[in-house]
């Protein structure tokens, strides 16, 4: 396998009630990515695309290929992934696995999505389709309602009082807010207290309004090459230096492992082998804060804290800019907002530009970071792991 | 290759109240819900048995926020039980006052009922699933 680089990346503003379809949005973050790189359209050879509920939200089913035509890359193999919240990352890896044997030398890979359009209710009950439809919908499953069984086990099994593990909890979401506040293409772009986290409605217990992402409607992409034409075209490629990928059962057939999610003990594992590292030369992490919980379990999972303990993280400011292990610089999943198709980009466009060095100006650079983890979680333990790094 | 228990099959049966399971002949593991495979070994050796249906909740949570044609359901609590035979399976837990659903649950022994959900535009169907009330009385 040869080495494969990440060249420009693109990305939408993440939003409420965006008036672009899927297809401009994408549209939109491929342009800039396939710009920035210094291609044309009729560059790229192939396209991955994640999408998830493009159906349901507008009616618009295989959007990779619209996409195609729209951007001028005619009749270049376009494909989707579908993967829940994690398709945008699984179509990443894909199109990584295609150039690093050398089938292809540019691809472009990204995804897009418009949950808002479909409304709470209508959304919660889609969302609820990446769970088990048969043994589980039926007792009235909900995306939120998982995770909400998944923080009262973690109480239980790691002896943490409800009421501390519920103000950990919290301080995931401020922490969000506090760096989503500086990225221009974040949904919510205003700082919120642990007060006004446990003050929140309650969605399903113990899990209030912000211990929740937004649904949210927005793009983002990204142009991979091989090595030799990274070279030639960008001043600085952000090279894949691992990867991951993990499947896992309906969430009552994981019981032996849970509240840990073992697919991303799994997946991750093969990223760092990969690449030669481990968690503690990881210098910024985006990881899958769906839900402040989730932020917990993933750093746990990734090798960031003990079992158990991963809230004193948060706690600790270890999870900041100068802590031990900066998380969601870019206000995470929470504060920048989720559309799920897009999500898995989004994070790789983040990390490229920490390890580009390109945030120094929204106030959000980590100095001198090198190499960085993506995290991302589809359904109930579908995990994909991408290490990024630059020389 | 048949499935040993089908949705069908399990389905019907919990409509009677009558869990069903498949235990393995090669590693003896209960799985519950049914699967092609034995859940711990991957074997197909499996025979079909009815579970004990009762078990203990392992976690629980109280939904407010209800998908799309289930708003009149809400609040209602989802709980993962294991049940006594090993396996983990989810279902509601009725006879219970809503307000005094907390960690005290964890814990709690459970027996076995059945809800029918009638099924929406998406479901392909109407699909039972466990309805757990306390094993003894006293304990709401």
């Amino acid at each position: 396998m040869r080495r494969v680089a990440v060249l420009g990346a693109g990305h939408t503003k993440f939003m409420f009630d965006s008036p672009q379809t899927e297809i401009e949005m994408l549209a939109e973050a491929s342009m800039d990515a396939i710009r920035e790189s210094n291609l044309k359209s009729k560059d790229i050879q192939a396209i991955f695309c994640g999408n998830v509920l493009g159906d349901f939200s507008e009616g618009q089913g295989m959007v990779q290929s619209y996409l195609a035509d729209d951007i001028g890359c005619f009749n270049v193999p376009a494909s989707k992934f579908e993967g829940a919240c994690a398709s945008a990352t699984m179509a990443i890896r894909d199109a990584f696995m295609w150039v690093a044997s050398g089938f292809y030398d540019i691809v472009l890979a990204g995804g897009t999505e418009k949950a808002t359009a479909m409304g709470t209710s209508l959304a919660t009950r889609t969302f609820a389709m990446f769970g088990d439809s048969r043994y589980e919908y039926p007792a009235g499953f909900t995306f939120p309602g998982v995770f909400g069984m998944l923080a009262h086990l973690y109480s239980d099994q790691y002896k943490v009082p409800l009421k501390k593990l519920k103000e950990q909890m919290a301080l995931v979401s401020v922490q969000s807010h506090y760096y989503g506040k500086d990225n221009p293409n974040a949904q919510f772009r205003k700082e919120i207290t642990v007060e006004q986290v446990l003050k929140g409605f309650m969605v399903t217990s113990p899990l209030q309004l912000l211990d929740c992402c937004p649904f949210s409607d927005g793009a983002a992409a990204i142009v991979l090459a091989s090595e030799d034409i990274a070279k030639k075209l960008v001043a600085k490629p952000v090279y894949i230096a691992g990867v991951g990928q993990a499947s896992a059962g309906k969430i009552s057939s994981q019981y032996k492992y849970l509240p840990r999610i073992r697919s991303r003990e799994i997946s991750v594992k093969q990223a760092y082998d990969m690449a030669g590292l481990g968690p503690r030369d990881i210098d910024v992490c985006e990881l899958h804060d769906c839900f402040s919980i989730a932020g917990i379990i993933a750093a746990e999972g990734l090798g960031f804290a003990e079992f158990g303990k991963g809230g004193e993280l948060w706690e600790k400011g270890e999870t900041k800019i100068g802590g031990k292990i900066p998380i969601n610089i870019s206000g995470g999943l929470k504060s920048k907002g989720h559309p799920i198709g897009a999500t898995g980009a989004s994070q790789v466009y983040e990390i490229a530009h920490q390890l580009r060095g390109e945030l120094k100006d929204q106030g959000r650079q980590v100095e001198g970071a090198k190499v960085g983890l993506v995290d991302t979680l589809g359904g109930d333990g579908t995990i994909i792991n991408l290490i990024l790094k630059v020389d | 290759m048949e499935y040993t228990l089908d949705f069908k099959t399990y389905n019907d049966a919990l409509k009677k109240n009558k869990l069903l399971g498949l235990k393995c002949s090669s590693c003896r593991t209960y799985t519950c819900p049914p699967k092609m495979t034995c859940q711990e070994c991957a074997a197909t050796n499996l025979e079909i048995v009815e579970m004990s249906g009762k078990g203990q909740i392992r976690t629980f949570t109280q939904t407010f926020v209800a998908p799309q044609g289930r708003e009149c359901e809400a609040p209602y609590t989802i709980v993962l039980v294991e049940l006594d035979e090993g396996p983990w399976v989810a279902g509601n837990l009725i006879d219970i006052d809503p307000d005094k659903i907390n960690m005290d649950l964890i814990g709690k022994k459970v027996k076995l009922g059945h809800k029918v959900f009638p099924g929406d535009q998406y479901s392909a169907g109407a699909a039972a699933r466990p309805l757990f009330s306390f094993l003894s009385e006293g304990v709401k």
